[in-house]
């Protein structure tokens, strides 16, 4: 099984050439926000306001980590399901966003917008915490504090191991990997 | 009657709160190493050879395995020769507290379902009592992800669905489940009942160890069948094609009306963190 390496930014040609199931190491820096940080996104920009994040060429990683423990640059930090997120998603992509870290199905309209937006899905491994904590070099917290595990956050990543699961052109390996094992056990 | 110091029970419920994050289960991680290897699909056999990793780097790095360190979810069982010099509850509790603080553990409790302000601390555990024979106090202890919690479902079904309407639900829930609930899964069904009972042995069958055989051989069948027909599905771990979809099925049957046939599915994930003491 290859593996790719590849860093941010992620322009639209490197998306371009990423495919679904491909396995794939990350660097560079990406941002971290959930659930309640989508919503003061929303009002922000319902305000005219600008966001605390720059969204082009970027990844947004789907992230509430565990309390820094002293000595670590951060908590457990596995992805949360990417699904809660599913209603905010185009309006991000349509501002630029390059794609989504998470875990788990996203809807036809986040698909239809990604490829509108030549935009990627990758999937982090659900309750992989500490692997994932381990690739994450530089962690600051950069607007919402308050939130908490949902304040908005900047990472510098090493050789984050993840996988395409949607790719730009809309092909969903939530369909073809199961489909593909499924077909090997009735040949 | 036996005079019960509830500051035991607080320790015992703050020793298993922080462990149970850290380190999981041998019978898991047994069951998760046999089906690693003999899981036949590439990205399948990657993934698990991660969440094993996973395990090792939380154990020996002091990180949480997971960073939903979940919801807890508490069963007492007291002996009635028992009698406790003060509230076993806020033991409970203080317990529950005092882990999230020092463990370094997530807090991702609301006080209030729709206004949602977090309580800051992880509490309340959720907490459900038993009377039983005796003067000791069983304590266990569940810290519940939510990924695979939304993933759960219940149904009234009727009686005359029978074995193969409550297979066609258990597949239903899994199938919707899919990748969400993080696969390799533990699925618990509740059979029977009322509706909120079937609810609580759904989730109180989580609790059975991995590869315990159901001492009811109709069950025990059941959990088989029902086992390989999940894993024939094809999601495998976390969702990215493969065999191994769930590590168990565990069964739990309950009396019920001759009108209903509850049947509840409580999904765990691969985070199957509990753990019980005998007080």
């Amino acid at each position: 099984m290859s593996v790719l390496e590849i860093s941010t930014p992620l322009t639209a040609a490197l998306r371009r050439g990423l495919k679904a199931g491909q396995q794939v190491l990350l660097s560079g820096v990406i941002y971290a926000a959930r659930d309640a940080a989508h919503l003061r996104f929303m009002a922000a920009l319902e305000k005219g306001e600008a966001l605390p994040i720059p969204l082009k060429d970027n990844l947004l990683y789907y992230v509430g980590p565990t309390p820094t423990r002293p000595g670590h640059v951060i908590g457990a930090a596995g992805p949360t399901t990417a699904s809660r997120m599913d209603r905010f998603t185009p309006v991000l992509l349509e501002l630029g966003l390059a794609g989504t870290i998470g875990k788990g199905f996203r809807s036809q309209t986040v698909i239809d917008a990604m490829v509108r937006h030549e935009a990627v899905y990758f999937g982090a491994i659900g309750g992989a915490g500490a692997v994932l904590a381990e690739s994450i070099k530089k962690h600051d917290i950069i607007a919402y504090d308050d939130l908490g595990a949902e304040a908005v956050r900047r990472f510098e990543v090493e050789r984050m191991p993840l996988i395409v699961l949607i790719d730009s052109q809309g092909n969903n390996w939530y369909e073809t990997g199961p489909a593909a094992w499924r077909s090997r056990k009735e040949r | 009657m036996r005079e019960f110091d509830v500051a035991l029970l607080s320790e015992a419920v703050y020793d298993m709160a922080l462990h149970c994050c850290y380190i999981l289960p041998d019978d898991f991680k047994a069951a998760l190493r046999a089906a690693r290897d003999a899981e036949d699909s590439e990205q399948g056999r990657h993934t698990l050879d991660i969440i094993l990793t996973n395990l090792e780097l939380s154990e020996q790095m002091q990180y949480p395995a997971c960073q939903d360190t979940g919801m807890c979810v508490v069963w007492l069982e007291v002996g009635r020769e028992v009698h406790f010099n003060a509230d076993p509850y806020g033991a409970v509790q203080d317990g529950v507290r005092r882990a999230y603080k020092d463990g370094y553990l997530r807090k991702s409790v609301v006080g209030d379902p729709l206004r949602r302000t977090n309580t800051g601390d992880n509490t309340p555990a959720m907490v459900t009592t038993r009377i039983v024979a005796g003067d000791r106090v069983k304590a266990v202890y569940a810290a519940k992800g939510f990924g695979s919690e939304n993933a759960s479902q219940l149904k009234m079904l009727r009686p005359a669905d029978g074995v193969d309407g409550v297979m066609s639900f258990v597949l239903k829930t899994v199938s919707e489940a899919g990748p969400n609930a993080c696969p390799p899964l533990v699925v618990g069904v509740g059979i029977g009942g009322t509706f909120d009972h079937a609810a609580r042995v759904a989730k109180e069958a989580l609790m059975r160890p991995i590869g315990s055989i159901h001492p009811d051989p109709f069950y025990a069948d059941l959990e088989a069948k029902w086992l390989d027909q999940i894993n024939a599905l094809g999601y495998g771990p976390q969702g990215y094609g493969g065999r191994t979809t769930a590590l168990a099925v565990h069964i739990a049957a309950l009396p019920t009306h001759i009108a209903g046939l509850p049947v509840a599915v409580n999904i765990n994930c691969h985070m199957t963190r509990h753990e019980e003491r005998v007080l």
